[in-house]
């Protein structure tokens, strides 16, 4: 093995935990972005809220789930959308009180979700801050 | 980048609702209109809200699709000395109903408040976010 197999592998070990929390901010900010359309829409008439199954997409994202893709064995089949972040499997709240214009969004429950994910985005955030930090320790070696 | 378009879907909401805010302060204006003789007084306006989808997944908008008007007859008040009195001496007044119209608003006010307040988390977010490596 050559160094620079070696320095490779070395630099892939170091940025392995960064990977892992960079997947967790991007699907942060994509469930963010679905609250905020649930709490736009509080008010729109038949509007069905959407939650993300995040364990399974961060499962997927990070390589310990396969996210269910088709078989595609002719030229022209399309591979549909897959994996829990996926817009055909975001998964659909129920209402928590019944209403007349078929509106399930619980402005509760999502303002509360939208401030659990705020922090847990800026965990994430700060994680990778002290990722990069200790990186860098180790690259400068003092 | 996904987090910036919760600025377009909130600012969607905000201004969606302040249509609504619109439309419930011109409904109290007209709330004691009168009609004439013809019969034909201020009707309330409703906006009707639709959902606009914003090209990513799970980002979803508002939109106001039409402003409906409402069809229930006028309140009908006899006052034969009134001016605007028709031939049975009966004055008809707006279909507004004000304390619709007052729950109306404290509830659009209260859905442009967690608007902005999803605007402003998402903006400190994105401030941090634009730190990344430097702490």
């Amino acid at each position: 093995m050559g160094l620079a197999d070696v320095s490779r592998i070395m630099i892939n070990r170091l940025t392995d935990a960064l990977h892992f929390q960079t997947q967790a901010l991007v699907l942060r900010s994509e469930r963010q972005r679905l609250i905020a359309s649930n709490i736009a829409n509080a008010d729109t008439p038949g509007y069905q809220a959407r939650e993300m199954n995040f364990s399974q997409a961060l499962r997927e994202a990070t390589g310990g789930a396969k996210a269910g893709d088709m078989a595609a064995t002719q030229p022209g089949h399309i591979q549909p959308a897959a994996g829990a972040r996926a817009e055909p499997n975001l998964l659909y709240a129920t209402a928590a009180q019944t209403n007349l214009d078929r509106n399930t969004v619980d402005l509760d429950r999502e303002r509360a979700a939208f401030a659990d994910n705020s922090v847990k985005y800026e965990a994430a955030l700060r994680f990778i801050n002290a990722d990069v930090k200790q990186i860098v320790e180790a690259i400068k070696g003092q | 980048m996904s987090m910036f378009q919760i600025f377009n879907v909130a600012g969607s909401a905000v201004s969606a609702q302040s249509q609504r805010l619109n439309v419930v302060a011109s409904n109290l204006a007209n709330a004691d209109t009168v009609a004439g003789p013809d019969g034909q007084a201020y009707k309330a306006r409703q906006v009707v809200f639709q959902t606009q989808l914003m090209g990513e997944v799970g980002a979803a908008g508002v939109t106001v699709s039409t402003v409906s008007e409402d069809q229930t007859p006028g309140r009908r008040v006899h006052d034969p000395k009134h001016p605007q009195a028709d031939a049975e001496g009966y004055v008809t007044y707006s279909n507004v109903n004000p304390v619709e119209e007052m729950v109306n608003m404290i509830s659009a006010s209260r859905s442009y408040q967690n608007n902005v307040e999803v605007m402003n988390t998402a903006k400190s977010l994105l401030l941090k976010t634009l730190q990344m490596g430097q702490g």
